[in-house]
């Protein structure tokens, strides 16, 4: 991994080092060559750690006190929030803490579309990624349903009832995923084991995110290979580190924020009402963060094609690498494809914000149109502007323009602004 | 050479039966555990609910719980009765008579699954532009029979299996 050899000074940690080469991996995390342009859009994947840790340990900590039973769990919930010490606290940071790691990650996958990250030779990277963020929704989702409110259980049920769609075997699979013939007792304990689960195994994906980072190393906001370690790179630590830990506070403070001021305004207070499997709220809406797969799917006036366009959507990304025909990576260079990447930012916003709102009328127009666009984005218009725009040129290396201005002074402008 | 080709035949044999073998082994092993998840003896248990319908009105209804869904048992008025069997099959997106949604000579009774077959949310009285049911989640319109008539949901409103014990108890299950 690292290009030099590390050797520790001590005889102790050589003897240690030796046997199992931590100290190596640790020296080569900290060497790590990092290209020095890297912007603030990159500190979130430190950010995104953060939200991981964050959730595990405050989740530990609640399942202390968290009683998986229908008849129980919503007092056990209200237990916590009234009797437990910092009990309140803890729920709070961990059910905004979803909403925050959501927040990041959508910045983070937004920002490799930006800068082209997901291209060779990141594919790997970027399908890894992917995983991460669908474990993440199957967390977030079961994770709502935890404290069986009204949201919760018609949430579960709505959810469930996707599987519904699959032909001939659909109800059995449903029946088979609630262990009743309902959302019921046995659906909440599974759904506890699987939300206690799933966070260790994005962990584990995590670490082969990170690993399948360190072997082509960092893109960059010019989106240029560049050789490591050399004039265009900094070591991880502290040139990195100290960027991150400026933009994790700066973060904190907006998530605590959230926690201290506004704990509730990103929850549904139906989900304050315990669950009643004869009434469904007027008004069943998801998290924010899975509002624009929502409208995806009511856009559609089938249940089966609703469904599968929901899925398609998400699974349309994984094959984006090879979807996208342009040799340049960074949109910077990319005049075309730069404003189609905004319009797709304006589509994904519209979709979150019309799947909020009742399936009728102009909302019902909106979702159409917005979906059909986010297809056309992917299937059209990534393959075809990749083949046919006419990209700016493109610096030799990181250094050129920001130390010289390179041949062209105003692009060398162009990229500092972006930097 | 032949004697060498006789024991690559050996060994391949041998793989092919460990891994047989080994296969039937893991599935054995699978099985309980995805099997586990089905609904256990005590869901099986609840399999059937007696209701008492003796004080329901002409044109009222009754939600009552069964495996932990809502069953509606409405009695409809003749006029709805007549509404309900004027319908244009052609208008159906799920064609289905109403004569085969009840039990004959008993066709005041509707009893059907309060649970919209798009999404599984639980469909609102007297709402929606047929004067059935409408289900809030994502707008399906069901009509005096229970049937689909506008909306996502692909089928009608499920009949469960029931049965008059006498003329003021209904076995649902």
């Amino acid at each position: 991994m690292s290009e030099h050899e590390y050797t520790p000074k001590s005889k102790a940690g050589k003897w240690f080092n030796d046997r199992l080469p931590l100290l190596t991996l640790g020296a080569h995390l900290t060497d790590y060559p990092t290209p020095k342009n890297l912007n603030y859009w990159w500190t979130f994947g430190g950010i995104l750690t953060f939200c991981l840790i964050t959730q595990i340990v405050t989740g530990i900590v609640l399942a202390m006190h968290y009683v998986a039973h229908a008849d129980l769990a919503f007092a056990s919930v209200e237990h916590i929030m009234r009797d437990v010490n910092y009990g309140w606290l803890i729920r709070y940071i961990h059910s905004n803490g979803a909403s925050m790691f959501f927040l990041a990650v959508y910045i983070h996958i937004f920002r490799s579309l930006f800068y082209g990250s997901y291209k060779s030779p990141r594919e790997v990277i970027w399908i890894i990624g992917l995983m991460i963020y669908l474990l993440m929704m199957a967390a977030a989702f079961m994770g709502y349903v935890l404290p069986w409110g009204q949201m919760s259980f018609w949430g579960a049920t709505v959810i469930t009832n996707l599987f519904s769609a699959i032909p001939l075997v659909g109800d059995s699979i449903t029946t088979w995923l609630w262990g009743a013939y309902s959302v019921d007792n046995p659906t909440l304990n599974r759904f506890f084991s699987l939300h206690y689960l799933i966070p260790f195994l994005i962990l584990g994906l995590v670490v082969l995110h990170i690993w399948a980072l360190h072997v082509p190393g960092n893109n960059n906001p010019v989106g240029i290979d560049i050789k490591k370690p050399s004039k265009d790179t900094v070591p991880f630590h502290p040139y990195i580190t100290i960027k991150d830990a400026f933009a994790l506070l700066v973060f904190m403070i907006i998530f605590a924020g959230f926690v201290f001021f506004t704990p509730n305004v990103l929850g549904h207070s139906d989900n304050y009402i315990p669950a009643n499997p004869l009434v469904t709220p007027a008004h069943i809406v998801p998290e924010w963060y899975l509002l624009p797969f929502y409208a995806i799917l009511r856009s559609v006036p089938d249940k089966l094609g609703g469904v599968i366009l929901m899925f398609s959507a998400i699974f349309i990304l994984f094959v984006l690498p090879w979807l996208d025909t342009s040799k340049v990576r960074s949109a910077v260079f990319r005049p075309i494809y730069r404003q189609f990447f905004w319009i797709l930012v304006i589509d994904v916003l519209m979709l979150g914000y019309v799947g909020a709102m009742p399936a009728e009328g102009i909302y019902l127009v909106l979702a159409r149109v917005g979906t059909i666009y986010y297809f056309l984005h992917f299937i059209v218009v990534m393959p075809v502007v990749g083949y046919l725009e006419k990209t700016d040129p493109i610096p030799m290396s990181i250094s050129e323009p920001v130390l010289t201005g390179g041949a062209e002074p105003s692009l060398a402008r162009k990229i500092n602004d972006k930097v | 050479m032949s004697k060498e080709e006789k024991k690559v035949n050996r060994r391949d044999f041998l793989f092919t039966a460990s891994y047989t073998v080994g296969a039937v082994g893991v599935g054995a092993v699978i099985w309980p555990m995805i099997d586990q998840m089905n609904p256990d003896k005590a869901q099986q248990a609840l399999a059937t609910t007696e209701v008492d319908i003796s004080n329901i009105e002409p044109g009222k209804s009754i939600t009552v719980l069964w495996r932990g869904k809502p069953v509606f048992l409405k009695r409809r008025t003749p006029e709805e009765i007549a509404e309900a069997r004027a319908v244009n099959m052609d208008d159906l997106p799920d064609p289905q008579k109403d004569e085969d949604r009840v039990k004959e000579g008993k066709d005041e009774w509707l009893v059907m699954l309060g649970v919209c077959t798009h999404l599984g949310c639980v469909p609102l009285k007297d709402k929606g532009d047929f004067n059935g049911w409408f289900c809030p989640c994502h707008g399906s319109h069901y009509d005096v029979s229970g049937r689909i008539r506008k909306g996502p949901a692909p089928t009608n409103m499920e009949i469960p299996k029931f049965e008059f014990v006498d003329s003021n108890t209904i076995k649902i299950g």
